[in-house]
C-alpha cells in the first residue's frame, strides 16, 4: 500500500513538474515571439496569442507563416501580400513614415483592400479580427519601440459648391496629381509607366474612372485621408504638409467628378462643363481658392 | 570603545592628497589636450583608377521647366562623378573605428535641395539625429521618397513638395550608409543620405575631403561610394599634426 502511494505521488510530482516546466517554456517562447502583443479597437482588446490558429487558417496562405508576405499563394498574386515584418502599411490615419493605429489595421482587416486579393474579414467576430491585428503587429519589433503616429485631423465635410469643385481641379493641376493619375484621372500621366513600389516592383496609379472604391476605403473621409497621409511603400506621397484642410475637401469634391458612379459632384461638373485640365496652361487662379464664407467647416 | 585610527593611516593622508592633486592636474591637462586642437584631423583625396563609366544623359523633355535649366549642359546620371584630374566626387569618408568623442554635435543645418530635377548635393552627409532641410527650388512638384533598408531602424517616408512649399524638416534616428532617395514623379532623380555617428567629410569635385576636430589617436576611415561600395584605411592623428589619406577606387 505504502509503496504504491509513494509511486503515485512521485508520478504526480513528475507530471506536474513536467507540465510546469513546459508551461514556463511556452510562456518564454511566447515572450520571445512577441505573442504578448496586444491591440485595441472598438472597445475590444486583442491578444496575438489568441490569433495563432486563425492566422494560420485565414492569413498564412498569402502573408506566410512568418508574416513575410511569402505565403504559398504569394507568387500568383499582384499586388503582393503585405510583409508584416517591415511594419510599413498603406492604409493609415497617421503621417508618412509612422506606424498606423490599431484602429487603422482593424478597419483594413474588416474592409479588405480593393483591387487586391485581400478580402473583407468582417465575417470573423470583432474579437477574432482584433486578435489578428495583434498577431500582425507581433511580427515586427517596431511596435515594441515606437508608438503609432498622431492621426491627422479631418474636419467635418463642408457643403458642396461649384466653386469648391473648380478650386479642387486647380489644386489637382497645381499639386501635379496628373503627373501619375493623368489629366482626367485615367492613370495615364507621363510618370505612370515608370512607377515602382518599395520592393522595386512595377505599380499602377489609381484610375479614378475604373473604380468606385479606393484601396483604403470608399467614403469622402477615406479619400481625404488617403492623399493627406499617403500610401507608404508606394509612390503615393503625403500631401498633409502642403494642403490645408479646407483645400483638401475641395480636392475630394473634384476627384469625385472623375469616378464612374453617379455623384452630386459629377452632376455639378456637367453643369459647369468642366473639362480635363491642360497641364501646359498655367493653373487657373490656384492661389486664393474661392471659399464661400457661409460654408466654413464646423469643428468636430 | 573608541576606534583608533592607526598612525600609519594618518601619515598616508598627506601623501594621498599630493598624489591625488598631481593626478587631477595630469587628467585636466589631458582633457585640455583632448579638446580638438587646431589642425587635428584628416585631409585626403579620393581618386578613380581607370576610365570612368559613361554617365547617361537624362531626357527631361517630360519636365520642360527642368529641361530648360539643363539646356546648355545636358544633365547626366551621377553614379560616378570624376573631376578633370581623376578626383572622385560624392564619396563620404567617415570614422568607422576609434572614435570615442561621443555624439557629434551638428554644426549647421544641412540642406538637400531639388534643383533642375536633380538632388543637390547628390550625396548628403548627416549625423544621427541631425535635423536637415529638404527644399524644392524647381517650378515643378517633387515627391521626396527616401528608402532606408526595409525592416531597419530608419523608416521610409514619402512627402510631396509642390513649387514654393516651405522646407521639410527631416531627421534620421539611426546610422545608415546609405539611404537611397528618389522622386517617383521624375524616375531619373536619384540621391543618397549617408547617416553616420562620427565626424565625416564628403569629397568635392576634385576628390578632396576633410575631417576636422579629431583628437589625437588611431582611427579607421571608411570611404563609401554609391557604385563602388566601401574601402577602409587606418590613420594616426598626432597632436597638431593632421593625418592624410588617399583612397583609390578601381573603375569596373
Amino acid at each position: 500500500m505504502r509503496t504504491q502511494t509513494l509511486k503515485l505521488t512521485t508520478c504526480a510530482v513528475a507530471v506536474l513538474a513536467f507540465a510546469g516546466l513546459s508551461f514556463a517554456q511556452v510562456t518564454e517562447y511566447q515572450e520571445q515571439q512577441n505573442l504578448g502583443m496586444e491591440a485595441h479597437a472598438d472597445h475590444v482588446t486583442g491578444h496575438a496569442s489568441g490569433a495563432t490558429m486563425d492566422y494560420r487558417r485565414y492569413c498564412a496562405g498569402c502573408h506566410g507563416v512568418l508574416g513575410d508576405g511569402e505565403g504559398e499563394n504569394a507568387v500568383w498574386i499582384d499586388p503582393k501580400p503585405r510583409n508584416f515584418t517591415l511594419a510599413t502599411f498603406k492604409c493609415r490615419s497617421t503621417p508618412s513614415g509612422t506606424l498606423p493605429t490599431d484602429e487603422d489595421l482593424f478597419s483594413t482587416v474588416g474592409r479588405g483592400v480593393e483591387a487586391s486579393n485581400m478580402p473583407s474579414w468582417n465575417p470573423l467576430s470583432p474579437q477574432q479580427r482584433i486578435d489578428l491585428v495583434a498577431y500582425v503587429k507581433h511580427f515586427s519589433d517596431r511596435w515594441k519601440t515606437e508608438k503609432p503616429g498622431t492621426p491627422i485631423e479631418i474636419p467635418a465635410e463642408p457643403a458642396l459648391t461649384a466653386d469648391r469643385i473648380k478650386a479642387g481641379q486647380a489644386l489637382f493641376q497645381k499639386l501635379e496629381c496628373w503627373k501619375c493619375h493623368g489629366v482626367d484621372g485615367r492613370a495615364n500621366g507621363p510618370s505612370a509607366d515608370t512607377l515602382t513600389d518599395d520592393q522595386n516592383r512595377p505599380i499602377k496609379p489609381f484610375n479614378f474612372h475604373d473604380q468606385t472604391k479606393f484601396k483604403c476605403g470608399s467614403t469622402d473621409r477615406d479619400l481625404y485621408r488617403i492623399f493627406m497621409t499617403g500610401l507608404d511603400g508606394t509612390p503615393m506621397p503625403s500631401f498633409a504638409d502642403n494642403v490645408k484642410p479646407d483645400e483638401a475637401w475641395d480636392l475630394v469634391f473634384y476627384l469625385r467628378t472623375l469616378q464612374p458612379m453617379h455623384t452630386k459632384e459629377k452632376e455639378i461638373a456637367k453643369q459647369l462643363g468642366l473639362k480635363p485640365i491642360n497641364p501646359n496652361a498655367p493653373a487657373p487662379a490656384a492661389a486664393p481658392a474661392p471659399q464661400p464664407q457661409s460654408n466654413e467647416p464646423k469643428p468636430q | 570603545m573608541r576606534r583608533q585610527i592607526p598612525f600609519k593611516a594618518i601619515l598616508f593622508l598627506p601623501v594621498a592628497l599630493v598624489v591625488g592633486i598631481a593626478l587631477m592636474l595630469v587628467v585636466s591637462q589631458k582633457s585640455v589636450k583632448a579638446a580638438p586642437p587646431s589642425g587635428g584631423g584628416v585631409t585626403g583625396i579620393v581618386k578613380l583608377d581607370g576610365t570612368p563609366p559613361h554617365q547617361k544623359p537624362i531626357d527631361m523633355s517630360k519636365e520642360p521647366s527642368c529641361a530648360a535649366i539643363h539646356k546648355d549642359h545636358p544633365a547626366t546620371t551621377e553614379n560616378v562623378v570624376v573631376g578633370s584630374d581623376g578626383g572622385l566626387a560624392n564619396v563620404v569618408v567617415y570614422i568607422s573605428e576609434g572614435w570615442s568623442g561621443g555624439d557629434v554635435t551638428p554644426s549647421s543645418q544641412p540642406v538637400f535641395d531639388q534643383k533642375g530635377c536633380q538632388y543637390q548635393p547628390h550625396v548628403l552627409g548627416v549625423v544621427v539625429n541631425e535635423h536637415f532641410k529638404v527644399t524644392n527650388s524647381d517650378q515643378t512638384s517633387h515627391n521626396i521618397h527616401p528608402m532606408p533598408k526595409p525592416g531597419g531602424p530608419n523608416h521610409e517616408w514619402n512627402k510631396s513638395q509642390p513649387p514654393g512649399s516651405p522646407p521639410i524638416d527631416a531627421v534620421w534616428p539611426a546610422e545608415e550608409v546609405a539611404i537611397h532617395v528618389k522622386c517617383n514623379i521624375h524616375p531619373w532623380m536619384s540621391g543618397y543620405h549617408v547617416v553616420v555617428k562620427t565626424p565625416y567629410g564628403v569629397s568635392d569635385d576634385k576628390g578632396s575631403f576633410k575631417i576636422e576636430n579629431l583628437p589625437p589617436g588611431n582611427y579607421t576611415l571608411t570611404a563609401w561610394q554609391e557604385t563602388y561600395g566601401t574601402q577602409t584605411q587606418k590613420v594616426t592623428v598626432a597632436a597638431g599634426k593632421p593625418a592624410t589619406a588617399t583612397f583609390t577606387f578601381k573603375a569596373k
